[in-house]
Protein backbone atom coordinates (compact mmCIF):
# COMPACT_ATOMS: atom_id res chain seq x y z
CA UNK A 1 0.00 0.00 0.00
CA UNK A 2 2.91 2.14 1.00
CA UNK A 3 5.05 1.50 -2.15
CA UNK A 4 2.18 1.99 -4.38
CA UNK A 5 1.31 5.43 -3.24
CA UNK A 6 4.96 6.22 -3.13
CA UNK A 7 5.42 5.32 -7.00
CA UNK A 8 2.63 6.49 -7.82
CA UNK A 9 3.69 9.90 -6.60
CA UNK A 10 6.87 9.61 -8.60
CA UNK A 11 4.98 8.99 -11.45
CA UNK A 12 3.04 11.93 -11.14
CA UNK A 13 6.40 13.91 -10.65
CA UNK A 14 7.99 12.70 -13.63
CA UNK A 15 4.86 13.82 -15.92
CA UNK A 16 5.15 17.22 -14.53
CA UNK A 17 8.70 17.25 -14.71
CA UNK A 18 8.73 16.48 -18.31
CA UNK A 19 5.61 19.67 -18.33
CA UNK A 20 7.60 21.80 -16.54
CA UNK A 21 11.26 20.90 -19.00
CA UNK A 22 9.11 21.77 -21.64
CA UNK A 23 7.25 25.05 -20.56
CA UNK A 24 11.06 25.65 -18.89
CA UNK A 25 12.54 24.93 -22.62
CA UNK A 26 10.47 26.70 -25.15
CA UNK A 27 12.11 30.14 -24.95
CA UNK A 28 10.59 31.70 -28.48
CA UNK A 29 6.67 32.74 -27.09
CA UNK A 30 5.03 35.28 -28.21
CA UNK A 31 1.84 35.62 -27.09
CA UNK A 32 -0.57 37.24 -29.85
CA UNK A 33 -4.21 37.79 -30.35
CA UNK A 34 -5.00 35.51 -33.63
CA UNK A 35 -2.36 32.95 -32.30
CA UNK A 36 -4.17 32.54 -29.06
CA UNK A 37 -7.63 32.70 -30.49
CA UNK A 38 -8.99 28.85 -30.95
CA UNK A 39 -7.90 27.46 -33.95
CA UNK A 40 -10.79 27.58 -36.85
CA UNK A 41 -9.37 27.32 -40.65
CA UNK A 42 -8.52 31.17 -41.24
CA UNK A 43 -11.83 32.65 -39.71
CA UNK A 44 -12.20 34.22 -36.22
CA UNK A 45 -14.75 31.57 -34.35
CA UNK A 46 -18.43 32.26 -35.05
CA UNK A 47 -20.08 30.42 -32.33
CA UNK A 48 -18.45 29.69 -28.43
CA UNK A 49 -17.63 26.02 -28.53
CA UNK A 50 -18.87 25.53 -25.07
CA UNK A 51 -22.51 25.40 -25.80
CA UNK A 52 -23.18 22.98 -28.77
CA UNK A 53 -23.99 19.20 -27.90
CA UNK A 54 -25.60 16.31 -29.24
CA UNK A 55 -28.36 14.56 -27.44
CA UNK A 56 -27.14 11.18 -28.29
CA UNK A 57 -23.63 11.35 -26.62
CA UNK A 58 -25.73 11.54 -23.53
CA UNK A 59 -27.88 9.12 -24.06
CA UNK A 60 -24.81 6.51 -25.04
CA UNK A 61 -23.39 7.64 -22.12
CA UNK A 62 -26.83 6.87 -19.86
CA UNK A 63 -26.40 3.40 -21.12
CA UNK A 64 -23.01 3.00 -20.50
CA UNK A 65 -23.82 3.98 -16.74
CA UNK A 66 -26.44 0.91 -16.60
CA UNK A 67 -23.98 -1.23 -17.84
CA UNK A 68 -21.26 -0.60 -15.88
CA UNK A 69 -23.28 -0.56 -12.77
CA UNK A 70 -23.94 -4.37 -13.93
CA UNK A 71 -20.38 -5.10 -14.88
CA UNK A 72 -19.46 -4.01 -11.38
CA UNK A 73 -22.22 -6.01 -9.93
CA UNK A 74 -20.86 -8.70 -11.82
CA UNK A 75 -17.09 -8.45 -10.55
CA UNK A 76 -17.41 -10.23 -7.27
CA UNK A 77 -19.20 -13.36 -8.49
CA UNK A 78 -15.99 -14.56 -9.62
CA UNK A 79 -14.25 -14.29 -6.28
CA UNK A 80 -17.32 -15.74 -4.09
CA UNK A 81 -17.73 -19.20 -5.76
CA UNK A 82 -15.22 -20.18 -3.59
CA UNK A 83 -17.19 -19.31 -0.30
CA UNK A 84 -20.98 -19.85 -1.91
CA UNK A 85 -23.59 -22.79 -2.01
CA UNK A 86 -22.75 -24.05 -6.15
CA UNK A 87 -26.31 -24.16 -6.52
CA UNK A 88 -27.07 -20.60 -5.76
CA UNK A 89 -24.52 -18.96 -7.20
CA UNK A 90 -25.11 -20.94 -10.75
CA UNK A 91 -29.14 -19.89 -10.52
CA UNK A 92 -27.90 -15.72 -9.45
CA UNK A 93 -25.40 -15.47 -12.11
CA UNK A 94 -27.05 -17.03 -14.84
CA UNK A 95 -30.32 -15.21 -14.14
CA UNK A 96 -28.20 -11.87 -13.46
CA UNK A 97 -26.28 -12.45 -17.11
CA UNK A 98 -29.80 -13.28 -19.14
CA UNK A 99 -31.30 -9.91 -17.69
CA UNK A 100 -28.77 -8.25 -18.64
CA UNK A 101 -28.83 -10.21 -22.49
CA UNK A 102 -32.45 -9.41 -22.20
CA UNK A 103 -31.91 -6.10 -21.41
CA UNK A 104 -29.56 -5.30 -24.08
CA UNK A 105 -32.10 -6.67 -26.69
CA UNK A 106 -34.72 -4.99 -25.41
CA UNK A 107 -32.72 -2.14 -25.69
CA UNK A 108 -31.91 -3.11 -29.15
CA UNK A 109 -35.60 -3.58 -29.78
CA UNK A 110 -36.55 -0.13 -28.80
CA UNK A 111 -34.40 1.56 -31.13
CA UNK A 112 -32.13 2.99 -28.23
CA UNK A 113 -29.02 2.20 -29.68
CA UNK A 114 -29.62 4.08 -33.36
CA UNK A 115 -27.22 6.36 -33.71
CA UNK A 116 -28.85 8.29 -35.91
CA UNK A 117 -32.88 8.56 -36.81
CA UNK B 1 13.53 -5.23 6.27
CA UNK B 2 10.38 -3.44 5.31
CA UNK B 3 12.24 -0.01 3.99
CA UNK B 4 14.82 -1.85 1.81
CA UNK B 5 11.82 -3.86 0.38
CA UNK B 6 9.99 -0.78 -0.74
CA UNK B 7 13.20 1.19 -1.96
CA UNK B 8 13.27 -2.54 -4.49
CA UNK B 9 10.10 -1.97 -5.07
CA UNK B 10 10.63 1.64 -6.41
CA UNK B 11 13.54 0.62 -7.65
CA UNK B 12 12.00 -2.01 -10.17
CA UNK B 13 9.42 0.18 -10.85
CA UNK B 14 11.31 3.34 -11.69
CA UNK B 15 13.30 1.08 -14.45
CA UNK B 16 10.36 -0.94 -15.86
CA UNK B 17 9.27 3.01 -16.44
CA UNK B 18 12.19 4.47 -17.99
CA UNK B 19 12.22 1.27 -20.53
CA UNK B 20 8.77 1.53 -20.91
CA UNK B 21 9.22 5.84 -22.11
CA UNK B 22 12.44 4.68 -23.94
CA UNK B 23 10.78 1.89 -25.91
CA UNK B 24 7.50 4.74 -26.39
CA UNK B 25 10.59 6.57 -28.10
CA UNK B 26 11.26 3.51 -30.81
CA UNK B 27 7.68 2.56 -31.40
CA UNK B 28 7.27 6.05 -32.59
CA UNK B 29 10.39 5.04 -35.14
CA UNK B 30 9.53 2.15 -35.74
CA UNK B 31 5.72 3.15 -36.42
CA UNK B 32 7.58 5.49 -38.95
CA UNK B 33 9.62 3.07 -41.03
CA UNK B 34 6.67 0.41 -41.11
CA UNK B 35 4.39 3.07 -42.59
CA UNK B 36 7.08 4.12 -44.85
CA UNK B 37 7.82 0.43 -46.01
CA UNK B 38 4.05 -0.01 -46.47
CA UNK B 39 3.71 3.08 -48.34
CA UNK B 40 7.45 2.15 -50.66
CA UNK B 41 9.27 4.32 -49.54
CA UNK B 42 12.23 4.54 -46.43
CA UNK B 43 10.88 5.61 -43.49
CA UNK B 44 13.13 8.15 -41.44
CA UNK B 45 16.84 7.11 -42.26
CA UNK B 46 19.22 10.22 -42.39
CA UNK B 47 20.00 10.72 -38.58
CA UNK B 48 22.64 8.71 -37.37
CA UNK B 49 22.72 5.06 -38.36
CA UNK B 50 19.71 4.33 -40.04
CA UNK B 51 17.71 6.80 -38.65
CA UNK B 52 17.91 4.96 -34.95
CA UNK B 53 18.25 8.27 -33.02
CA UNK B 54 15.60 9.98 -35.01
CA UNK B 55 12.87 9.63 -31.90
CA UNK B 56 15.36 11.81 -29.35
CA UNK B 57 15.76 14.22 -32.31
CA UNK B 58 11.86 14.51 -32.49
CA UNK B 59 11.83 14.93 -28.86
CA UNK B 60 13.88 17.19 -28.76
CA UNK B 61 12.75 19.68 -31.46
CA UNK B 62 8.79 19.07 -29.51
CA UNK B 63 10.20 20.24 -26.39
CA UNK B 64 11.37 23.50 -27.85
CA UNK B 65 8.54 24.42 -29.36
CA UNK B 66 6.78 27.55 -28.88
CA UNK B 67 3.88 27.19 -25.62
CA UNK B 68 0.36 28.12 -26.87
CA UNK B 69 -1.94 29.47 -23.90
CA UNK B 70 -5.73 29.74 -25.61
CA UNK B 71 -7.99 32.64 -25.78
CA UNK B 72 -10.75 31.48 -22.90
CA UNK B 73 -9.33 28.35 -21.81
CA UNK B 74 -9.96 27.00 -18.77
CA UNK B 75 -6.13 26.79 -18.61
CA UNK B 76 -5.46 25.00 -15.37
CA UNK B 77 -7.41 21.68 -16.55
CA UNK B 78 -6.30 22.42 -20.24
CA UNK B 79 -2.55 22.57 -18.44
CA UNK B 80 -2.92 19.13 -16.30
CA UNK B 81 -5.52 16.87 -18.28
CA UNK B 82 -1.99 15.83 -20.66
CA UNK B 83 0.32 15.52 -17.38
CA UNK B 84 -2.77 13.04 -16.06
CA UNK B 85 -3.20 11.28 -19.08
CA UNK B 86 0.63 10.40 -18.99
CA UNK B 87 0.73 9.80 -15.12
CA UNK B 88 -2.13 7.20 -16.05
CA UNK B 89 -0.95 5.59 -18.37
CA UNK B 90 2.48 5.31 -16.41
CA UNK B 91 0.73 3.48 -13.63
CA UNK B 92 -1.11 0.91 -15.30
CA UNK B 93 2.19 -0.53 -15.99
CA UNK B 94 2.88 -1.18 -12.68
CA UNK B 95 0.51 -4.11 -12.90
CA UNK B 96 2.63 -6.00 -15.44
CA UNK B 97 2.85 -9.86 -13.70
CA UNK B 98 6.55 -10.24 -12.92
CA UNK B 99 7.35 -12.44 -10.74
CA UNK B 100 9.81 -10.91 -8.42
CA UNK B 101 10.99 -7.27 -8.13
CA UNK B 102 7.81 -5.41 -8.70
CA UNK B 103 4.38 -5.32 -7.46
CA UNK B 104 2.16 -8.73 -7.03
CA UNK B 105 -1.48 -7.44 -7.70
CA UNK B 106 -3.86 -9.99 -6.47
CA UNK B 107 -6.68 -7.93 -7.75
CA UNK B 108 -4.10 -6.82 -11.14
CA UNK B 109 -6.90 -6.96 -13.70
CA UNK B 110 -9.21 -4.84 -11.57
CA UNK B 111 -6.36 -2.08 -11.03
CA UNK B 112 -6.08 -2.18 -15.05
CA UNK B 113 -10.05 -1.87 -15.66
CA UNK B 114 -9.67 1.02 -12.85
CA UNK B 115 -6.76 2.84 -14.73
CA UNK B 116 -8.03 2.71 -18.36
CA UNK B 117 -11.16 3.83 -17.03
CA UNK B 118 -9.52 7.08 -15.48
CA UNK B 119 -8.11 7.48 -18.72
CA UNK B 120 -10.89 9.07 -20.52
CA UNK B 121 -11.14 11.68 -18.16
CA UNK B 122 -8.18 13.62 -19.59
CA UNK B 123 -9.15 12.83 -23.05
CA UNK B 124 -12.69 14.55 -22.55
CA UNK B 125 -11.07 17.46 -20.03
CA UNK B 126 -8.54 17.82 -23.08
CA UNK B 127 -11.02 18.17 -25.45
CA UNK B 128 -13.72 20.29 -23.61
CA UNK B 129 -10.82 22.68 -21.85
CA UNK B 130 -9.31 24.03 -25.14
CA UNK B 131 -12.52 26.42 -25.88
CA UNK B 132 -12.07 24.93 -29.74
CA UNK B 133 -15.27 23.50 -31.81
CA UNK B 134 -12.74 20.83 -33.16
CA UNK B 135 -11.42 19.85 -29.69
CA UNK B 136 -15.04 19.64 -28.19
CA UNK B 137 -15.93 17.25 -31.05
CA UNK B 138 -13.04 15.50 -30.75
CA UNK B 139 -13.34 14.98 -27.03
CA UNK B 140 -16.99 14.11 -27.48
CA UNK B 141 -16.31 11.14 -30.11
CA UNK B 142 -13.54 10.01 -27.90
CA UNK B 143 -15.59 9.98 -24.87
CA UNK B 144 -18.53 8.23 -26.58
CA UNK B 145 -16.39 5.87 -28.42
CA UNK B 146 -14.10 5.25 -25.16
CA UNK B 147 -16.99 4.44 -22.94
CA UNK B 148 -19.02 2.18 -25.50
CA UNK B 149 -16.13 -0.09 -25.94
CA UNK B 150 -15.12 -0.34 -22.42
CA UNK B 151 -18.56 -2.23 -21.77
CA UNK B 152 -17.09 -4.73 -24.31
CA UNK B 153 -14.03 -4.99 -22.92
CA UNK B 154 -14.96 -5.50 -19.77
CA UNK B 155 -17.19 -8.33 -20.26
CA UNK B 156 -14.53 -9.50 -22.22
CA UNK B 157 -11.92 -9.51 -19.65
CA UNK B 158 -14.39 -10.91 -17.26
CA UNK B 159 -15.45 -14.21 -19.25
CA UNK B 160 -11.69 -14.57 -19.13
CA UNK B 161 -11.51 -13.73 -15.23
CA UNK B 162 -14.26 -16.30 -14.48
CA UNK B 163 -12.19 -19.14 -17.09
CA UNK B 164 -9.20 -18.32 -14.26
CA UNK B 165 -11.18 -17.82 -11.19
CA UNK B 166 -9.18 -14.41 -10.13
CA UNK B 167 -8.15 -11.57 -10.73
CA UNK B 168 -4.09 -11.80 -10.54
CA UNK B 169 -2.51 -11.79 -14.23
CA UNK B 170 -0.12 -14.27 -12.97
CA UNK B 171 -3.16 -16.96 -13.47
CA UNK B 172 -2.69 -16.69 -17.03
CA UNK B 173 0.37 -18.26 -16.64
CA UNK B 174 -0.72 -20.79 -14.96
CA UNK B 175 -3.37 -21.62 -17.40
CA UNK B 176 -1.75 -21.20 -20.54
CA UNK B 177 1.11 -23.59 -19.64
CA UNK B 178 0.07 -26.20 -21.82
CA UNK B 179 -1.91 -24.45 -24.74
CA UNK B 180 -2.65 -20.92 -25.67
CA UNK B 181 -5.82 -18.92 -25.25
CA UNK B 182 -5.73 -17.93 -28.40
CA UNK B 183 -6.13 -21.28 -29.59
CA UNK B 184 -8.57 -21.85 -27.36
CA UNK B 185 -10.93 -18.85 -27.82
CA UNK B 186 -9.62 -17.49 -31.44
CA UNK B 187 -12.76 -15.16 -32.03
CA UNK B 188 -12.62 -13.62 -28.55
CA UNK B 189 -8.71 -13.12 -29.66
CA UNK B 190 -10.14 -11.07 -32.54
CA UNK B 191 -12.57 -8.96 -30.95
CA UNK B 192 -9.71 -8.20 -27.82
CA UNK B 193 -7.63 -6.69 -30.14
CA UNK B 194 -10.22 -4.52 -32.00
CA UNK B 195 -11.68 -3.81 -28.93
CA UNK B 196 -7.94 -2.53 -27.68
CA UNK B 197 -7.77 -0.68 -31.06
CA UNK B 198 -10.46 1.42 -30.06
CA UNK B 199 -9.79 2.10 -26.71
CA UNK B 200 -6.12 3.40 -27.46
CA UNK B 201 -7.76 5.63 -30.36
CA UNK B 202 -6.05 3.76 -32.87
CA UNK B 203 -6.38 4.02 -37.00
CA UNK B 204 -9.32 2.20 -37.96
CA UNK B 205 -11.33 3.66 -34.98
CA UNK B 206 -9.08 7.56 -34.32
CA UNK B 207 -12.12 9.97 -34.71
CA UNK B 208 -10.88 11.34 -31.55
CA UNK B 209 -8.23 12.69 -34.40
CA UNK B 210 -9.96 12.40 -37.68
CA UNK B 211 -7.52 14.80 -39.81
CA UNK B 212 -9.75 14.88 -42.42
CA UNK B 213 -12.90 16.58 -40.90
CA UNK B 214 -11.37 17.58 -37.32
CA UNK B 215 -7.68 18.66 -38.64
CA UNK B 216 -6.39 16.98 -35.20
CA UNK B 217 -9.04 16.09 -32.84
CA UNK B 218 -9.19 16.65 -28.81
CA UNK B 219 -5.19 17.31 -29.40
CA UNK B 220 -5.90 20.74 -31.74
CA UNK B 221 -4.91 23.31 -29.17
CA UNK B 222 -1.76 21.50 -27.54
CA UNK B 223 1.46 22.67 -28.71
CA UNK B 224 4.56 21.41 -27.27
CA UNK B 225 4.65 19.80 -23.82
CA UNK B 226 1.61 19.20 -24.00
CA UNK B 227 1.53 17.23 -27.12
CA UNK B 228 4.52 15.71 -26.68
CA UNK B 229 2.74 14.17 -23.39
CA UNK B 230 -0.60 13.65 -24.58
CA UNK B 231 1.92 11.29 -27.58
CA UNK B 232 3.80 9.61 -25.17
CA UNK B 233 0.56 8.10 -22.82
CA UNK B 234 -0.88 7.12 -26.25
CA UNK B 235 1.97 4.94 -27.16
CA UNK B 236 2.39 3.98 -23.51
CA UNK B 237 -1.08 2.61 -23.99
CA UNK B 238 -0.32 0.71 -27.38
CA UNK B 239 2.87 -0.72 -25.84
CA UNK B 240 0.67 -1.92 -22.66
CA UNK B 241 -2.31 -3.04 -24.29
CA UNK B 242 -0.21 -5.06 -26.77
CA UNK B 243 1.69 -6.07 -23.63
CA UNK B 244 -1.81 -7.18 -22.42
CA UNK B 245 -2.28 -9.23 -25.41
CA UNK B 246 0.58 -11.18 -24.96
CA UNK B 247 -0.44 -12.42 -20.94
CA UNK B 248 -4.09 -12.87 -22.00
CA UNK B 249 -3.85 -14.74 -25.12
CA UNK B 250 0.54 -15.61 -25.81
CA UNK B 251 1.13 -17.50 -23.67
CA UNK B 252 2.01 -14.90 -20.39
CA UNK B 253 5.88 -16.04 -20.35
CA UNK B 254 7.12 -12.92 -18.97
CA UNK B 255 10.50 -13.98 -17.74
CA UNK B 256 11.20 -15.77 -21.20
CA UNK B 257 12.93 -13.42 -23.85
CA UNK B 258 10.22 -14.68 -26.77
CA UNK B 259 7.57 -12.96 -24.25
CA UNK B 260 8.84 -9.67 -25.57
CA UNK B 261 9.23 -10.45 -29.00
CA UNK B 262 5.55 -11.56 -29.36
CA UNK B 263 5.36 -8.29 -27.50
CA UNK B 264 6.65 -6.49 -30.18
CA UNK B 265 5.06 -8.51 -32.97
CA UNK B 266 1.84 -7.48 -31.34
CA UNK B 267 2.55 -3.87 -31.32
CA UNK B 268 3.51 -4.33 -35.13
CA UNK B 269 0.03 -5.50 -35.41
CA UNK B 270 -1.06 -2.19 -34.76
CA UNK B 271 1.09 -0.52 -36.82
CA UNK B 272 0.21 -2.85 -39.68
CA UNK B 273 -3.39 -1.86 -39.26
CA UNK B 274 -2.69 1.78 -39.47
CA UNK B 275 -1.16 1.01 -42.25
CA UNK B 276 -3.40 -0.98 -43.97
CA UNK B 277 -6.94 0.02 -43.12
CA UNK B 278 -9.27 3.28 -44.26
CA UNK B 279 -11.29 5.13 -41.42
CA UNK B 280 -14.32 3.21 -39.96
CA UNK B 281 -17.84 5.70 -40.39
CA UNK B 282 -18.58 6.76 -36.82
CA UNK B 283 -22.52 5.42 -36.65
CA UNK B 284 -21.12 1.82 -37.84
CA UNK B 285 -18.37 2.40 -35.52
CA UNK B 286 -20.91 2.68 -32.76
CA UNK B 287 -22.94 -0.29 -34.03
CA UNK B 288 -19.89 -2.64 -34.04
CA UNK B 289 -19.93 -1.35 -30.30
CA UNK B 290 -23.32 -1.72 -29.47
CA UNK B 291 -25.05 -4.33 -31.70
CA UNK B 292 -22.16 -6.24 -32.50
CA UNK B 293 -19.43 -6.79 -29.48
CA UNK B 294 -21.46 -6.22 -26.75
CA UNK B 295 -24.37 -9.15 -27.54
CA UNK B 296 -21.23 -11.47 -28.52
CA UNK B 297 -19.32 -10.55 -25.13
CA UNK B 298 -22.29 -11.55 -23.29
CA UNK B 299 -23.31 -14.59 -25.06
CA UNK B 300 -19.53 -15.57 -24.08
CA UNK B 301 -19.95 -14.87 -20.58
CA UNK B 302 -22.83 -16.82 -20.11
CA UNK B 303 -21.08 -19.70 -22.06
CA UNK B 304 -18.43 -19.16 -19.76
CA UNK B 305 -20.23 -19.05 -16.75
CA UNK B 306 -21.87 -22.48 -17.68
CA UNK B 307 -17.89 -23.47 -18.94
CA UNK B 308 -16.84 -23.31 -15.39
CA UNK B 309 -19.55 -24.82 -13.52
CA UNK B 310 -19.24 -27.63 -16.17
CA UNK B 311 -15.59 -28.15 -15.40
CA UNK B 312 -15.65 -27.44 -11.99
CA UNK B 313 -18.66 -29.99 -10.57
CA UNK B 314 -20.22 -31.72 -13.81
CA UNK B 315 -17.15 -33.27 -15.11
Amino acid sequence: MFSILTISSILLLISMVIMLLASILSKKTIVDREKASPFECGFDPKSSSRLPFSLRFFLITIIFLIFDVEIALILPIILIIKFSNIMCWTITSIIFILILLLGLYHEWNQGMLNWSN
Amino acid sequence: MFYLENLLFIIGSLLLVICVLVSVAFLTMFERKVLGYIQIRKGPNKVGIMGIPQPFCDAIKLFTKEQTYPLLSNYISYYFSPIFSLFLSLLVWMCMPLFIKLFSFNLGLLFFLCCTSLGVYTVMIAGWSSNSNYALLGGLRAVAQTISYEVSLALVLLSFIFLIGGYNMLMFYKYQLFIWFLFLMFPMALVWFSISLAETNRTPFDFAEGESELVSGFNIEYSSGGFALIFLAEYASILFMSMLFCVMFLGCDVFSFSFYLKLTFVSFMFIWVRGTLPRFRYDKLMYLAWKSFLPFSLNFLLFFVGFKIFLLYLL
